[in-house]
């Protein structure tokens, strides 16, 4: 279970990554964070931030039309 | 959702910045259409997000995205006056570099915009500066279109010149030219 989750539904591109880099700095180190989106361009933003950035992609699954993320906090 | 620890003092700084220096983005605003202060202002912002310091340097027509909505006629020099007239800049007056229409262009993108939730111009300029995004005003630019900072937007750093952005683009890992 996710720590806090960012809901980024309807929200385009460069949004869904500044909601979760925002989310990310009020988090504890090891928190995990759930960013939901609906951008089919998270699929490839959200990888490449998150590895560039140092965190940890634990999960990426597309479902329903939505795709989820499950980030943790290093 | 849950409140996070509080056991651990929430780290506010990407993970990446710890180890060293942030990393410097700059990108030259030289153009006032609307379909280049987009990107200009959407890189800004994701450039924050990659927890960088990110300067925009407004020039030329680029400069006319800082103008305050209340600006009116600046200058004193009747071609500035004019300038100023048919460069009304701000957010709100920012034309298509094609298929503008008089103004039925922008009119119809930003519908589209609203409709699709891309967030506008104004709320990223507004985001970048709560982001922590460095604005510098083009002195030169300043002078030549007769513009006094205070017809300009608050928050801005202090107007410089383009000494300054290259000794900043000089340590700048991204340098762009929008």
């Amino acid at each position: 279970m996710a720590d806090v989750t960012v809901d980024a539904r309807g929200l385009q591109c460069p949004m869904p990554i500044i909601k979760l880099s925002q989310a990310l700095g009020l988090a504890a180190v090891g928190d995990t964070i759930e960013l939901i989106s609906t951008d089919r361009g998270s699929c490839t933003d959200v990888p490449a931030w998150t590895a560039d950035m140092g965190h940890v992609l634990k999960e990426q699954i597309e479902q329903d039309g939505e795709f989820r993320f499950l980030i943790q906090k290093v | 959702m849950t409140v996070p620890s509080l056991s651990t003092v929430p780290k506010q700084e990407p993970a990446a910045e710890t180890q060293t220096e942030r990393e410097k983005m700059v990108i030259i605003a030289a153009s006032g259409d609307l379909d280049k202060a987009w990107p200009v202002l959407i890189l800004a912002t994701t450039g924050a997000a990659y927890g960088m310091e990110v300067t925009v340097f407004f020039t030329f027509w680029g400069l006319g995205i800082l103008k305050k909505p209340d600006a009116g006629v600046t200058g004193d020099d009747w071609r500035q006056k004019l300038l100023s007239i048919f460069n009304r800049g701000t957010t709100e007056h920012l034309n298509l570099s094609k298929l503008n229409f008089a103004g039925m262009g922008p009119r119809m993108m930003k519908d589209l915009a609203d409709k699709h939730k891309v967030a506008s111009v104004q709320e990223l300029l507004t985001l970048a500066q709560e982001m922590g995004v460095k604005m510098w005003p083009c002195q030169m630019t300043m002078t030549l279109m007769g513009m006094e900072r205070e017809d300009l937007i608050d928050g801005l750093d202090v107007p410089a010149g383009a000494g300054a952005a290259i000794s900043l683009m000089k340590q700048s890992t991204i340098n762009l030219f929008i």
